[in-house]
């Protein structure tokens, strides 16, 4: 056991203001130092500066994204308010998705940790998630994870892939969550900069839904799980060995954290105990900034106070100093807020699933949260001033310069080979592109059956979960974000997000409620990300007031770059969709032979920004395509009557890749071929063939109907104004796609082209076709 | 007939929750005077004849490499049994 | 009739277990590791999952719960057993099947729809299939190949201990496509898929027929109500 030689206490501090703290080191600028030296009206303790450091960095506290945040919540209506329980600012969001029942979900960044330890910040990544939503009260019921990694044939690449993957399977798949979907791209604006977002769902009853507010004094402040380590502080090292010291710890941290899924597994057993038996009055994960951000969010939020006795925390490595505790990153660990009658009650549940338990000390009235060590207070803090009031900044923001041109530089005035064989050939290259891929060799590796609940998964449009096992209620979520929109128009960019998620949930027959996003950009610091970011905000907030979608939570990730460069903007969008029954889901593949296949929506010339663009011409440049919300709207509420009368027998949208890749899923989701034909497409929208098969115009789904509910089908779309065309008949018996006047291909073609790219760069898909 | 051994822990400050497992176990079954277990790995390289030193180079370069992750493991220790 | 179904720390298709059992139309029990109490089940299932996080070898740890003492004596007197997954390693650690099960050969977790031939319907889990019937079931796992030595293989091809064998694919290396095993009675079954997962329509593995459609699975839990199907 070492004790640092002198404690830099409250009283120290005060009678010692010539000292220097590192503040730079920890990534305070000097105006935010003689912020936090006018608050306290002294200079801080080494404790509370690093309590400071960490829940004022760009990660806690949203210093340059706040400003534009703001947006969601004033352009939020009345109408998108009404299924909205609890709206951001807690640790997830909740909708009311009917019959007593509440869900939640999150979607949030592990994007940096991921790059330097692929396996540990995935997983770790899930594990945080997870946690969120423990918090809120609510049972954890699923997982889906959106993923973004540098160019394929990368050497870089094909170490972090099969890292993250494995790190979300071994994670995911050890809580017993099933994965239900996500997404993958490859990109070399990614590159030395993957994205690992993961989303986390969870399902409680109305009144079960509990906040992380500290309230009433008095009440206990108790920390359990897993103990505190030195997982994850880098940073504070250089407090406690450049300010007091070595003592023959370790020169420098490691600054991953190591999972633990089993302990959190138990955790959630725990605590969901706890929750069912009224035993906590608020529960808090500790994430990033750990402790710090613990009692100052709990204490804050509650408007109330906080005494903590530092040497209570239990400790794994008992060299840790006391600036270590209060910023460890260690994973799997909860507080709690107990009244004191329950305490015994609540040590029983934890004993019971033999969770290690501390009580830290009190909830107070003062407003002061006071941090107790080895006899001496080393934080004395309003904490409000560390986790709701810390520094706003409006940086500069700045058009890009580049953009223009990009904008101008179109794809469209190229000229584009029409003929069968060049039309064949394109279709060939555009499927096997990385990413249209089938996410085969990442999906065999979740656990989708888990918990009996999983209507849909992946290769489905989006995931389903049954919520209610009497009635059949059920959730449907979709993530998306197209980087190379973003780039080319990062307002329109978010907006296409939104469209393309809320359609992917709409083409499952349910009904779009709300959102979560993760924000994914370059450095604050560069004027011309924050403009993409501050355009982006924009595009999605007016996206949502246009589909009437509430954001409900989420999360920012900035400082995403490869040196100087920064990664496309990637708004990705989480949309959660209601659906009553999950026996009236729309599959996303062809079944039966012979059936109708229509086209609903029009098609445009909008090649600019697709994969055919990069696939064919390595292009990006031009303007992405248009959406238009009221007839995605229209669309998702055809749908939605579709299901519940059970006119339509598959619906899968048109995004990515465009037309042919939705044709090429339809078919090979049950192995189902098809006879096609363009041609009256092509009259009615004035298209040629290749912009028939591969424009991404937004609005578009494929919809298969049995033939017998043809006119009734007709009379629905006529009625709600969709344009609907048949472009084709299912064919259960020739096991091929045969697009008239251009080709046919054999489904073992087609799945061959589809499914081959990731094998090819990362290893044998196990098991072979799914 | 050498063989070239590699230890492989986790890290020292990191969590080791294989090792933690197997300590809660030992403590459920009462036996309660060890204070941790943590689990490392070991690596046998097997050559032909008495280990050269271009081969214990080669052993230490893929144990750092290869068979241990520095941001997470620690090779502990390179030794020949049987020179 | 009463099934239990145990919870152990880390244990994860508890709950598809109890669902499955009901489904079966029997009444289903939820028993907890550290209790030495069955509570006077009929038969009993150990479900998958990792428990205690699998870290030192998968089931080695549950197999010395304390429950554990209660059922290998309960097994012993006839008590139907049947060990999903985790619970197949949990059984083979525990002494009650024979062999061991490894990490898979390509070293991956694996979830995929996989095939399976009924090859012994003697056993109380089984007696609801026909004699090498094909069945599809979940599979889902990271340790699921199956290895003994060459004498315990030669005994259990020898005295027909194997009920599955994988079809089509061999998804771990098993030895011999092993997929699961029976004691010499037909009392204790253990396998590494998941018929708890194939168990209700709409939720299971695809079909010819449909998408998840399958419940293939649900006979292994309505076997265990034909009487006197054990020769």
């Amino acid at each position: 056991m070492s004790t640092p030689r002198h404690i830099d206490s409250v009283e120290h501090a005060a009678a010692t203001p010539e000292v220097k703290l590192p503040y730079q080191e920890l990534g305070v600028t000097d105006s935010e130092y003689q912020e936090i030296i006018n608050l306290l009206g002294r200079r801080p303790t080494s404790g509370e500066l690093a309590m400071y450091s960490v829940m004022w960095s760009e990660h806690c506290s949203y210093k340059s994204s706040k400003v534009h945040l703001r947006q969601f919540g004033q352009k939020m209506t009345e109408s998108m308010k009404k299924n909205l329980m609890v709206g951001m600012g807690q640790n997830a969001g909740v909708v009311d998705v009917g019959e007593g029942w509440a869900v939640t979900f999150k979607i949030e960044s592990h994007n940096h940790p991921s790059y330097i330890e692929p396996f540990q910040g995935a997983a770790t990544g899930v594990g945080g998630i997870v946690r969120d939503i423990i918090s809120m009260g609510a049972r954890p019921i699923g997982v889906m994870d959106a993923l973004r990694f540098g160019a394929i044939d990368h050497p870089d690449t094909a170490r972090v892939v099969p890292g993250v993957v494995s790190g979300i399977s071994f994670y995911g798949n050890c809580l017993g969550l099933p994965n239900i979907g996500g997404e993958t791209w490859f990109d070399s604006s990614y590159q030395k900069n993957p994205l690992v977002n993961a989303l986390a769902v969870g399902v409680m009853r109305h009144e079960d839904i509990h906040l992380a507010n500290a309230k009433g004094a008095g009440n206990k402040v108790v920390l359990f799980g897993a103990r505190t380590g030195g997982d994850g502080i880098g940073g504070a090292s250089i407090l406690a060995s450049e300010t007091f010291g070595d003592d023959g710890r370790p020169a420098k941290r490691p600054a991953v954290q190591v999972g633990d899924p089993f302990a959190e597994k138990v955790l959630i057993e725990c605590c969901l105990e706890l929750f069912e038996k009224d035993l906590v009055e608020a529960i808090q994960d500790l994430g990033a900034a750990g402790i710090s951000c613990a009692t100052s969010e709990l204490a804050a939020n509650g408007d109330t106070g906080m005494v903590v006795e530092l040497d209570k925390v239990l400790l794994r490595d008992d060299t840790l100093t006391a600036e270590e505790i209060l910023m460890s990153e260690s994973q799997e660990r909860m507080m709690a807020i107990v009244k004191p009658e329950l305490l015994e009650r609540f040590l029983e549940v934890t004993g019971k699933w033999e969770v290690d338990t501390s009580v830290l000390g009190d909830v107070t009235d003062d407003g002061r949260l006071i941090i107790n060590w080895h006899g001496e207070t080393i934080v004395d803090v309003d904490p409000k001033t560390v986790a709701i009031d810390s520094p706003v900044y409006n940086r500069p923001m700045e058009r890009p310069s580049w953009l223009d041109a990009l904008q101008a530089d179109t794809i469209h005035t190229r000229e584009r080979d029409n003929t069968s064989a060049g039309v064949m050939d394109q279709i060939r290259s555009v499927l096997s592109h990385a990413n249209l891929q089938a996410a085969t060799w990442i999906t065999n590796q979740y656990d989708h059956y888990v918990l009996g609940n999983t209507a849909m998964a992946t290769p489905d449009d989006a995931g389903m979960l049954r919520v209610d096992e009497e009635s059949g209620l059920g959730v449907a979520l979709a993530t998306d974000a197209n980087g190379r929109y973003g780039q080319l128009d990062p307002r329109q960019g978010a907006a296409l997000a939104l469209a393309e998620s809320y359609r992917n949930v709409a083409s499952t027959g349910a009904t779009p409620v709300a959102i979560s996003d993760c924000l994914n950009y370059g450095s604050p610091e560069n004027p011309e990300v924050m403009w993409q970011f501050a355009e982006a905000v924009t595009g999605l907030a007016d996206a949502c007031v246009a589909l009437d979608v509430p954001v409900t939570g989420g999360n920012v990730s900035l400082y995403n770059q490869t040196g100087e460069t920064p990664i496309h903007p990637t708004p990705v969008v989480a949309t959660m969709g209601i659906i009553d029954d999950v026996a009236r889901r729309l599959p996303s593949g062809w079944q039966d032979d012979g059936e109708n296949i229509y086209l609903l929506g029009t098609t445009g010339l909008e090649l600019d920004g697709s994969i055919w663009a990069d696939a064919i011409h390595s292009h990006l440049g031009g303007m992405p395509p248009k959406v238009d919300f009221d007839h995605e709207k229209a669309l998702a509420e055809l749908l939605s009557s579709a299901a519940h009368e059970g006119l339509v027998t598959s619906a899968h949208d048109l995004s990515t890749g465009g037309l042919i890749q939705s044709l090429t899923e339809a078919c090979l989701r049950r192995h189902v071929g098809a006879r096609i034909w363009l041609s009256e497409l092509q009259e009615r929208d004035g298209i040629d063939t290749v912009t028939a098969l591969f424009s991404e115009s937004q609005g578009r789904v494929l919809v298969s109907v049995a033939r017998e509910d043809d006119v009734k089908f007709q009379g629905l779309c006529a009625g709600r104004g969709i344009p609907v065309l048949r472009v084709g008949v299912t064919d259960a018996t020739q096991g091929a796609l045969d697009i008239a006047d251009v080709g046919v291909f054999d489904l073992d073609e087609l799945h061959s082209l589809h499914e081959s790219r990731l094998p090819e760069a990362f290893g044998p898909l196990v098991g072979g076709r799914a | 007939m050498a063989t070239i051994i590699i230890e492989v822990m986790p890290k020292r400050e990191l969590l080791d929750p294989a090792g933690k497992a197997v300590h809660r176990a030992l403590l459920r079954d009462g036996i309660s005077d060890i204070n941790e277990v943590r689990i490392g790995k070991r690596f046998e390289l097997h050559v032909d004849g008495a280990a050269t030193d271009a081969q214990l180079a080669t052993a230490k370069k893929i144990a750092e490499d290869l068979l241990s992750n520095g941001v997470i493991e620690d090779v502990v220790d390179i030794r020949v049994e049987g020179n | 009739m009463r099934v239990g179904v145990v919870t152990f720390p880390g244990s994860l298709d508890d709950r598809d277990a109890l669902r499955a059992v009901r489904l079966a139309g029997h009444e289903p029990v939820a028993l907890w590791h550290q209790e030495h109490d069955l509570h006077s089940v009929d038969a009993i299932v150990l479900p998958g999952g990792f428990s205690y996080g699998d870290y030192l070898r998968c089931g080695a740890i549950a197999a010395r719960s304390p429950i554990m003492a209660d059922i290998i004596d309960a097994a012993g007197k006839g008590v139907p057993v049947l060990g999903i997954c985790n619970g197949f390693q949990i059984l083979m650690e525990a002494g009650l099947l024979p062999g061991g099960l490894i990490g898979n050969d390509h070293g991956q977790f694996i979830c995929r729809d996989q095939e399976l031939v009924v090859e012994n319907t003697d056993t109380r889990w089984t007696a609801g299939f026909q004699d090498n019937q094909h069945i599809v079931i979940p599979l889902k796992n990271g340790e699921g190949g199956y290895i003994a030595d060459e004498e315990t293989l030669k005994r259990v091809e020898g005295e027909g201990l194997v009920t599955f064998r994988y079809v089509g694919i061999n998804p771990n290396g098993s030895l011999h496509d092993i997929a699961g095993l029976r004691n010499e009675s037909g009392t204790v079954v253990g396998l590494m898929p998941h018929p708890e997962h194939a168990v209700e329509e709409g939720f299971g593995p695809d079909t010819d027929q449909a998408m998840r459609n399958g419940t293939d699975g649900l006979t292994f839990f309505t076997s265990l109500a034909l009487e006197g199907v054990l020769r």
